[in-house]
Formats: C-alpha cells, sequence, structure tokens
C-alpha cells in the first residue's frame, strides 16, 4: 500500500496501485474489493482515490495507435498525456479542440470529468472531439461506444467520472491549427456587469475568454482575457523553462497575510499589460504548468477548490452573491476564475459544464472555516439552479450533486459495480 | 547531438527502450528496427513510434532470444545490407530470488535472458561493427550488478558477467571507432517491478531514465548510470566493508 493524493493534496490514503500496461488485457478482475482508475491525479478532490482500496494506474498506457495526417483523426492509448498531443500534432499542423488550464492530464481522465476549456461556446467540452471508445468492464466485457455507436454508454462514460468502466483506447478528432500561436487582448474590468458585458460582446469574434477575478474586491474587478488562433508569427519559440516548488511550507503561502497584497498587485500587474500582444499557447492555455507541485504552496493541509457553474439568468446576481459570501467570511482566493459556457448542453448524463456562468476558487484549507464558507456558497449555488464540478470537489453534499445532475438516475445503471471511489460512496452511496 | 541514421533495438517492448526509442525517433533517423519476441507487441510499439515520427522507416523483426544460431543469423542479416550505428540491447527479466534459489530451473533461465542472451546479441553486433569500423552497442545492465545482494543475486551475477562482457569488449575495440555503453538502470517504474509499487524503493520514472541513457549515449559514455545519483549510490555501497554490508537488510 502507498499514499497516493489527489491535487488538492487534501487526503493522504493508503491504496493499493495497480499499474495497468496492456490495453488489450487490462487485468482490471485482478483486483478483489473495489478499485477505480486513476490518471494524473490533477482533479482536486476525491473522484480519482479510493482509500483503502485499489487504483488502476492508467499512465502506463501511453502509445499512439495511428494517426490520419488528412482526417486529423488520432488513436491512442487512454493514459496518454494531452501534453504529449499538443507538442507532437501541433507542428503538424493539428491540435486538440479543448484542453483544459493543464496539460499534464491523460485522455482518460479528460473524458471520465468531460473536461472543459476557454473555448467552450465555440467547440464544447472535451467529450465533443471523442469519436470512439473503448471501455473494459470489470466483469471482462468490452464495449466500443461513441456519438454513433452505444450512444447510452458514451453518454455515460463522458463525465462518467471513472465509474462506468475503464477507458483503454479513444479515437479523437483534432482540429486544424496554423501553428502554437494566439493572438491576445487584456482588458481590466472594474465590476460584474462589465465583465458580463464583455464576455457577451466577445463570444462571436473571440474564440478563447476567459477570467481572473480578483474576489477580495468587493464590485468583482478582474481582468478579462480573449485570444484568437493566428498563423506563423516572426517571434522565436519559448525556451522549455521549468521549475518546481521543492518542499511543502509548514503553513500555506497563500494566507490572509499574504492574499490581499498578491490579488493587488497581481491586478495592477496585468492592467499593466492591458491592450493586444501574441502569445504561445502553452503560456497561454496552461501558464501554471511550468510550475511544478505547486500545489505544495499551501502547505501541509492541502486546499479545495470549489467550481460551480450557474444558468445565466440566475448567474449575474447569484455570482455578486457568492463574492459578497466570500469577502464576509475573511477567507479569500488567488487563483479565481471566472467565464462564461457557451448556449449547449454536454453530452455526457453527468457533465458539468451547461450553459451559463462558472466561477473557480481555490481556499487553503482551514478545516471548519473553510466548510462552513461552502455551506453558505451551496446555498446560493442550489437557489441559483447551479450545479458542482466533481473534478474539483472533496465535499459537496449528496442533495446539492442530486439537484445539480438530473441525468444521475439514468447514469446509475451504467456503473460497474467493481468500481468504486471517494466520491463515488460519498455523493451515491456506494 | 548525435543522429544515429540506422538503430536497432533489441528487446525493443521494454518500456525504458521503448522511451528511449521515442526520443530517438524525433530526431530523424534514416531506419529504426525492433527486435522483439511477441509480433503483436513489438507492432504495437511500433505503431506508436510511427505515428510519432512519420518520416522514420520502422520495421519489426521477431527473435528466439536463447538460440546462438537465431541471433547470429538475424544480426547478420541487419548488418550485411548497411552498417548499424547504434544497437540498445535491453531485454531482460526480473526473477524472484527465493524461486530461484528453490527452481534450478528457474536459475537457469534467468542467467540465459539477462546474461547469456545479451551478450551473445553484442558479440554478433560487434564483429559487423569492427568490419565496419564504427557503431555503438549499447547494454542495459543494472546496479544489481555492481555488487551481489541477498534479495537478488542470481540477477544481480547475470548483470554481473554483463558487465565484464562489456568491459572486455571494450578493451578489444578501443583502438576502433566502434564504442561500447554499459547502462546500470537504478530501480525504474516499468513493467518489471509492477510488484515493488506497494512496498519496494522509490522508482524512478521511465522518461527521467530515458533521457539519461540517451544523454550518455550522445556523451559516449562508457558506463552509464541512471539517474545519474546511482553512480554515488553504487560507490558507497560498494565500498561498504563486508562486516557491514552482510549486516545491511537489501
Ligand atoms: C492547474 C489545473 C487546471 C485545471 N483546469 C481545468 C479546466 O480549465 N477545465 C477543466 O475541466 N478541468 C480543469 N482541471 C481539472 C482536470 O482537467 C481534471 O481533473 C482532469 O480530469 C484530470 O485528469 P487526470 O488524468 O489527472 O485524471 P485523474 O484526476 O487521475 O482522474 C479523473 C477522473 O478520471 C477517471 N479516469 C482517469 N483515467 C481513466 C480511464 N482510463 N478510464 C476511465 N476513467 C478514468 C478517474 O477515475 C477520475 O474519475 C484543472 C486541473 C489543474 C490541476
Ligand atoms: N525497471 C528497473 O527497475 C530496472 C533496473 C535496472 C535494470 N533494468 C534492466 O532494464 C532492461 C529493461 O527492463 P524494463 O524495466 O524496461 O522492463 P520491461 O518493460 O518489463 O521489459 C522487459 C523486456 O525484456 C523482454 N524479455 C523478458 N524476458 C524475455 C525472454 N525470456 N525472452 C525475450 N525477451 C524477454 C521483454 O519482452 P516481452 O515484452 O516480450 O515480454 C521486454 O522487452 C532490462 O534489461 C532490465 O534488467 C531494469
Amino acid at each position: 500500500m502507498v499514499e497516493v493524493t489527489s491535487w488538492g493534496r487534501l487526503t493522504r490514503h493508503q491504496h493499493r496501485v495497480i499499474p495497468v500496461t496492456d490495453r488489450n488485457q487490462p487485468g482490471l478482475s485482478a483486483a478483489p474489493g473495489s478499485s477505480i482508475a486513476h490518471g494524473m491525479g490533477r482533479s482536486y478532490g476525491d473522484v480519482c482515490l479510493n482509500g483503502g482500496g485499489a487504483i488502476w494506474q492508467m499512465r502506463g498506457l501511453d502509445r499512439l495507435i495511428s494517426f490520419d495526417q488528412g482526417s486529423g483523426r488520432l488513436r491512442c492509448e487512454a493514459g496518454v498525456l494531452l501534453q504529449d498531443i499538443q507538442r507532437l500534432m501541433i507542428p503538424r499542423g493539428w491540435m486538440l479542440p479543448v484542453t483544459p488550464g493543464t496539460q499534464i492530464v491523460t485522455v482518460g481522465g479528460a473524458i471520465a470529468n468531460d473536461v472543459h476549456g476557454k473555448n467552450h461556446h465555440v467547440v464544447g467540452s472535451f467529450g465533443d472531439c471523442v469519436t470512439r471508445l473503448c471501455l473494459h468492464r470489470t466483469s471482462g466485457e468490452v464495449i466500443e461506444c461513441g456519438p454513433e455507436l452505444e450512444q447510452d454508454w458514451f453518454a455515460a462514460t463522458v463525465g462518467g467520472i471513472g465509474l462506468t468502466g475503464v477507458i483503454t483506447e479513444v479515437e479523437l478528432q483534432l482540429r486544424a491549427t496554423r501553428g502554437p500561436w494566439l493572438s491576445t487582448e487584456t482588458i481590466p474590468y472594474d465590476s460584474l456587469d462589465e465583465f458580463f458585458a464583455l464576455a457577451d460582446d466577445s463570444e462571436s469574434g473571440w474564440e478563447h475568454t476567459v477570467s481572473w477575478i480578483d474576489c477580495l474586491a468587493k464590485q468583482g474587478r478582474g481582468i478579462f482575457m480573449r485570444g484568437n488562433h493566428v498563423g506563423e508569427q516572426d517571434m522565436p519559440l519559448p525556451r522549455a523553462r521549468s521549475r518546481s516548488v521543492p518542499v511543502t511550507p509548514p503553513v500555506s503561502v497563500i494566507n490572509r497575510l499574504t492574499l490581499p497584497p498578491m490579488n493587488w498587485s497581481y491586478y495592477q500587474l496585468q492592467k499593466r499589460r492591458r491592450g493586444t500582444g501574441t502569445a504561445h499557447y502553452e503560456s497561454f492555455f496552461y501558464p501554471l504548468d511550468n510550475l511544478h507541485d505547486w500545489n505544495r504552496l499551501y502547505g501541509p493541509r492541502g486546499f479545495y477548490q470549489y467550481q460551480c457553474v450557474l444558468p445565466r439568468e440566475s448567474g449575474e446576481s447569484g455570482i455578486a452573491a457568492m463574492l459578497s459570501a466570500i469577502s464576509r467570511s475573511g477567507e479569500g482566493s488567488f487563483l479565481a476564475v471566472l467565464k462564461t459556457f457557451g448556449n449547449r448542453e454536454a453530452l455526457g448524463m453527468l457533465s458539468f459544464p451547461r450553459p451559463g456562468v462558472t466561477l473557480a476558487l481555490d481556499f487553503p484549507n482551514h478545516g471548519h472555516q473553510t466548510l462552513k464558507l461552502f455551506e453558505a456558497l451551496d446555498s446560493i449555488v442550489a437557489e441559483a439552479g447551479g450545479r458542482l464540478y466533481p473534478a474539483k470537489d472533496a465535499r459537496m453534499p449528496r442533495h446539492l450533486f442530486e439537484a445539480g445532475y438530473p441525468g444521475l438516475d439514468n447514469f446509475i445503471s451504467f456503473r460497474d459495480p467493481g468500481i468504486s471511489s471517494e466520491m463515488s460512496r460519498r455523493l451515491m452511496g456506494s | 547531438m548525435n543522429t544515429y541514421q540506422r538503430i536497432v533495438i533489441v528487446g525493443a517492448t521494454s518500456a525504458i527502450a521503448e522511451h528511449c526509442a521515442r526520443l530517438w525517433v524525433t530526431r530523424s533517423p534514416d531506419e529504426l528496427v525492433l527486435v522483439g519476441r511477441h509480433q503483436e507487441k513489438t507492432e504495437a510499439v511500433a505503431a506508436d513510434l510511427r505515428t510519432r515520427a512519420p518520416g522514420v522507416s520502422i520495421s519489426v523483426r521477431m527473435a528466439d532470444f536463447q538460440s546462438p544460431g537465431n541471433i547470429q543469423q538475424l544480426v547478420d542479416e541487419l548488418t550485411t545490407r548497411r552498417a548499424v550505428d547504434l544497437v540498445l540491447i535491453a531485454h531482460g527479466s526480473l526473477p524472484d530470488q527465493g524461486m530461484c534459489q528453490a527452481d534450478l530451473s528457474l536459475a537457469n533461465e534467468a542467467l540465459d535472458i539477462n546474461a547469456i542472451s545479451p551478450v551473445l546479441f553484442a558479440e554478433a553486433f560487434s564483429g559487423a561493427m569492427e568490419r565496419v569500423g564504427q557503431g555503438c552497442i549499447a547494454i542495459i545492465g543494472s546496479v544489481a550488478g555492481d555488487r551481489g545482494r541477498k534479495s537478488n543475486y542470481i540477477y544481480g551475477a547475470a548483470k554481473g558477467l554483463v558487465e565484464r562482457y562489456a568491459q572486455g569488449l571494450d578493451h578489444r575495440l578501443g583502438a576502433t571507432k566502434v564504442r561500447v555503453a554499459l547502462i546500470k538502470p537504478g530501480p525504474t517504474d516499468t513493467p518489471m517491478t509492477a510488484h515493488l509499487k506497494n512496498s519496494g524503493p522509490a522508482l524512478a520514472s521511465v522518461e527521467e531514465v530515458a533521457q539519461c541513457i540517451v544523454k550518455g549515449v550522445d556523451k559516449r559514455k562508457p558506463v552509464i548510470y541512471a539517474p545519474g545519483k546511482w553512480n554515488i549510490i553504487m560507490l558507497v555501497i560498494k565500498l561498504l566493508p563486508r562486516f557491514v554490508f552482510n549486516k545491511v537488510n537489501i
């Protein structure tokens, strides 16, 4: 048994680690008791954990199978990193249509959480670029599914948080790209109204939109960023530079004392960068990937992420209410992201993205106090008819999950009885 | 950085070898030959590499790793048409020491696949490379070959034999341009060590080990510890006096 943590480092339970290395014979039945697939553990909470039980380590399934340069169809194993695909394919004129804020995640993990990027309003979520997948069940059954094949299984597995089986092999439709560059624009905003106006304005002309929000400022000031892919630029490629946080500091570096100056200076710095520019996709999409182990900065107690999506109608007031609840609580967040989703439903039964506005916040773990704040935020989310994101969650109450995911009843029948995670026991009872 | 135009990998399904190959194909060699014992498994490695590097000609050959005649014939075929610039000999298996003690046929098998077989491959390539006066023979040994210890000395003895062999071969080829590299990985996260995941030592990532190997071969190092820190660790272990060493439970 070894200690396994997820990105939030909130728990360090013992797990039995079972490496999966053969896509045709993943050997799933070899696990007595329950197990759950584990990719890169980039989820923040317990969706990829199974304390006291086993995990299937999927990272070993890291082979590409084939690529058609003409059509952009890529077949690969489920443990391949999005980073490998991007770095290999962008020089050949193709890229993943959807990537989250880090590319150090596996294809299987990206499907199981149906992850979204900054361009949801144009391309949807990760499941939308999957044309086929191969699912192994603990019974030994193998199910091939896709948007036109065994659609029910596909809809259950995309966003199915690993509970329908183990994805071993995938076919993805990449999109053509003219290169690694984006033309960008950075616009400071001083209120939520301004944010929503910017987001709406950008929908038609900009593929990527996102914003950082200063959750300590009452009105919701922040920095809006948008970008479009552009062709060749007369610029040198950035040199690969990476650093890592070598040790875990005894207390969170992000705390009540440091947060106000951090937020203030980040805002001022970005404000000075207002205007247009050109950015490499890696620094635009995955700004933190070059700082390895940055999650250690939150100290030995780890940190929570709270991410919700609210329907647009109730969202504008809902977000305002959440921000004021946060500032009342005295807790605060540095990595705070506010973004609108496009007007499309995701294909997965339990997919997170839906039309509306999503707010994601990091909070150092201050125990009871932090959880108290989350309860206040939960009631705002429930009232607004929103939902929380399982990929980021370690504590949502079961009733909020059930209310936020009406597809749950339908989903249950697709579960693999040999699979269970800390999250599934917490939110589904088994 | 060196571009080897023609590369052969023996034991190409080894995770360490596969990750070395991924690095080598990015340098656009002309040709890569993968030698394995299971067609389907070796083809899966080839498909991955072809997808990564469509411009490289990648082919698969089957071999009987324990037949001297078959090894000689295969190497002759691979070397007659054109010279091989680099061969990586990677296959091996980590047997259970206790079972080797209990069953001599297992010990025999382990000595065969970890010592005799890689040596025969290297020997076959050395002749061809010496004739054309160039090439590099890289053989994967192990830190386990540096000092015998109770938990895996059959395996360690086999790897130690490979080391003595590599030393002699290097001596023989010293005056030529043919180079010999002995690679000694520390414990690495591959299928070979899957059973150690839940108890054993911390395992290095296979990506890191492969990078270290590729760099070491570029630098023409005769002995490559991967990761490099094992050089120092093994130096200390080799220097421990017997009365101390024999009390250590490793
Ligand atoms: C810095 C950072 C930024 C992020 N930004 C975003 C973002 O912008 N948008 C977003 O959507 N997410 C974001 N995330 C979350 C992250 O993208 C997801 O948690 C992702 O699913 C992690 O993938 P993983 O490979 O680490 O999988 P894990 O976290 O290990 O597992 C995630 C889920 O996938 C399942 N799973 C993994 N492999 C398989 C398989 N082969 N078969 C079946 N199930 C499997 C697991 O059981 C689990 O349910 C971010 C995370 C970080 C750390
Ligand atoms: N992993 C470590 O911790 C570690 C440490 C030090 C040294 N090494 C050495 O590194 C080398 C590569 O190992 P790895 O870690 O990459 O392990 P691996 O992925 O398990 O690869 C082992 C390789 O050896 C082949 N092989 C095993 N038995 C064979 C036999 N009887 N006949 C023919 N081929 C056989 C396998 O072929 P199939 O795929 O067909 O089974 C496979 O190609 C080995 O020489 C090993 O001793 C490994």
